[in-house]
């Protein structure tokens, strides 16, 4: 963001709604976040012998999307259809497409892997001459491809805008608040719809394990001990509209968002956390606010060794010692794709509720790290949160989230 | 919405350079496609070229094309790449080596495997540290990456460097994705200024029936709907045939990007 631009117009959360490993809808993730109760199993993920925890969201196996929408079945979609039913979203949704029309609805979902799982299922079906069963090459537009998601939202909710999936590694469904807000206020479309769907498959498990980055037991951000993440699946979607056609006292709304690359390597960050210091000065910059103004850092916080050790460099240097930060991932595991959206709405439930969820799992606090971490939960109000994800191909996302005056 | 166009970036069989490609596009030179060597990549520090995918080959290639015309430096140009696949080759590989027993993928080819691959090798090659995203729209993803480079140069009233590519895919993916030619093009967009050939002006409106432009050249027009990348090519013609034009690209099946073209006098 150029310096001396003013800050955008806040964009309300009309509505919102996330699944994960810890149970559908906000409420039940409230829930298990009030009484710190982590949604990591040991894998259990189809026939994976990995020895490591996941979170894995119960129930996707047995599922049916109905004959209309079989054409996109797949694990993702089955995860972004159970989003898409809780906490009154589609009522939400087709209100906002009543008031301003279908076609003016947009539809910006992030994911990393889509559904690839049936890609893979698909390679272990090849015949003897090596091709690929037709239950899956006539469904691959509408399962793997990465603008899946996108398409099957849009067709779930009955919109016409426009629609992209954004697919940056873990950053995807951060970035979405940035395309959707780009969308807006070019005049482009009334309200967005953005989220973000990740699930399990083969391809990060087997990845993460390969650069040994999987702790074979449940996660332990900014723990003295740590020794990598755990994989989750989520399902968050938000809808998007201007504070000013929208104007709610005590809604929830985005002030803020940085997008910035480390241009430094492909899966290791920047040493200096470069990148992330400039996301979050971006973010800061595009909410018009000071450090001082954020009550609490949600950190990417995966857990691995040098991710929590690099982020924590950028957050202290900004916030220095004062400002609470916790990681939320030893509840719901590292959802890549989904993670920029489950650790919004994670923030939204923090703005709402007045509480900050200490960092689940982190028994002693890595004493070299500088910034001021939460390990046990903290009741009282919040104003402001800005919330951090970083992704493969350096690219990283921040957001402020807070409540309207 | 009003943008220049400040570079072009272009490799496809027969189109190998927007030098050539426009004289191809202007109807001044015959359309020849041979086969297109593959691109060095010279940008990329030597461990980095090595291992890297011929996605990411193309797509720097034609990024360094359209950057180097812009005369921009590209630290401060921030990028936004478009696929309607991405990576289709490691996937392949992937997809293979999960399918074995012993499941044992490389570090290198599971990072590459994302769909952001060229965006982070682009940063790593150029030390650019700026905002870069990575989208899909399916066949109208060169449309998408359009709308989202578009409207980031308008918000932010910065240039902006679009990169759209697919490549063939090889047996036994393209029973899925049938894509035979593969097509990369880059784009530096700009707020309007002196330093741009080309002034566009952008409107979304709803499409109620397919009225996207075509190529009256049909090996041309046949390239146009082989590649989701090579949707860009009547906006290409438009541009290397000069004058004041309209394009139409569809994105998705309710709406399309209605294009008016304008050359600059300098």
């Amino acid at each position: 963001m150029l310096p001396n631009a003013r800050p955008m117009t806040p964009l309300t959360l009309t509505a919102y709604t996330l699944v994960t490993a810890n149970g559908r809808g906000v409420g039940p993730v409230l829930q298990a976040l009030r009484e710190r109760r982590s949604g990591l199993k040991p894998c259990d993920f189809e026939d994976v012998p990995l020895k490591t925890y996941i979170g894995r969201v119960e129930g996707l196996e047995d599922f049916s999307l109905g004959i209309e929408l079989e054409r996109f079945d797949c694990r993702n979609n089955r995860l972004a259809w159970l989003g898409l039913q809780q906490d009154g979203f589609m009522v939400a949704v087709a209100e906002a497409k009543q008031r301003y029309g279908a076609h003016r609805v947009a539809v910006v979902m992030g994911t990393s892997t889509s559904g690839i799982l049936e890609t893979e299922h698909a390679y272990q079906a090849r015949d003897l001459a090596g091709s690929l069963p037709a239950w899956y090459t006539s469904r691959y537009r509408y399962t793997h491809n990465m603008f899946s998601l996108g398409h099957f939202v849009r067709a779930c909710l009955g919109l016409r805008g426009p629609a992209m999936v954004v697919s940056t590694a873990c950053s995807s469904s951060a970035k979405v608040f940035a395309t959707a807000d780009r969308l807006l206020r070019a005049g482009l479309c009334d309200a967005a719809i953005v989220g973000g769907v990740d699930s399990l498959c083969l391809t990060t498990l087997y990845g993460f394990s390969a650069l040994q980055l999987l702790s074979s037991s449940p996660c332990r951000p900014c723990d003295e001990d740590r020794d990598g993440l755990s994989l989750g699946e989520a399902a968050g979607f938000a809808l998007l509209e201007s504070s000013t056609s929208v104007s709610r006292r005590g809604a929830v709304a985005l002030l803020g968002y940085g997008e910035s690359t480390d241009g430094y390597h492909m899966s290791h960050p920047h040493p200096e956390g470069a990148g992330a210091i400039r996301a979050i000065q971006d973010a800061l910059g595009r909410a018009g606010l000071q450090p001082r103004d954020i009550d609490y850092v949600n950190l990417h916080g995966t857990a691995t060794r040098v991710n929590d050790a690099v982020e924590d460099k950028a957050v202290s240097g900004i916030f220095g010692r004062m400002t609470p930060c916790s990681s939320t991932k030893g509840w719901t595991g590292h959802t890549l794709g989904a993670a920029g959206i489950t650790e919004a709405l994670i923030s939204v439930l923090c703005l709402k509720h007045g509480f900050l969820p200490g960092t689940l799992n982190c028994k002693r606090i890595d004493p070299t790290l500088h910034s001021r971490i939460l390990r046990d939960n903290d009741v009282r109000p919040v104003q402001r949160i800005l919330s951090n994800i970083f992704g493969f191909g350096g690219n990283n996302c921040s957001l402020i989230l807070g409540t309207l005056r | 919405m009003k943008v220049g166009i400040q570079g072009i970036g272009l490799l496809a069989a027969g189109l190998e350079g927007w030098r050539a490609g426009r004289a191809v596009l202007a109807g001044t030179g015959p359309f020849a496609p041979v086969a297109v060597p593959d691109p060095e990549a010279a940008l990329l520090p030597p461990n980095e070229r090595r291992r890297s995918s011929d996605c990411v080959r193309w797509a720097l290639h034609v990024a360094r094309e359209a950057i180097a015309q812009s005369g921009l430096d590209p630290r401060e140009v921030p990028t936004v790449f478009a696929s309607s696949g991405g990576e289709m080759g490691v996937i392949d590989a992937v997809c293979r080596t999960l399918a074995m027993p012993e499941r044992v993928i490389s570090p290198t080819l599971f990072h590459q495997s994302v769909h952001n691959t060229a965006s982070g090798y682009w940063g790593i090659a150029t030390s650019c540290q700026q905002s870069s995203t990575a989208l899909s729209c399916y066949d109208d993803s060169f449309a998408a990456g359009l709308l989202e480079a578009i409207t980031f140069v308008c918000v932010e009233q910065r240039p902006v460097l679009l990169v759209a590519y697919d490549l063939a895919v090889a047996a036994p993916l393209n029973e899925a994705r049938p894509i035979t030619i593969g097509f990369a093009v880059a784009l530096v967009l700009a707020p309007p200024s002196g330093a741009s050939f080309v002034s566009m002006h952008l409107r979304l409106e709803e499409a109620h029936q397919d009225e996207a432009s075509r190529l009256q050249d049909p090996a041309l027009e046949q390239v146009r709907q082989d590649n989701p990348a090579a949707r860009s090519l009547p906006l290409l013609r438009a541009i290397a045939t000069g004058g004041s034009q309209r394009i139409i690209l569809s994105l998705l099946d309710s709406q399309q990007l209605v294009l008016d073209l304008d050359p600059c006098r300098n």
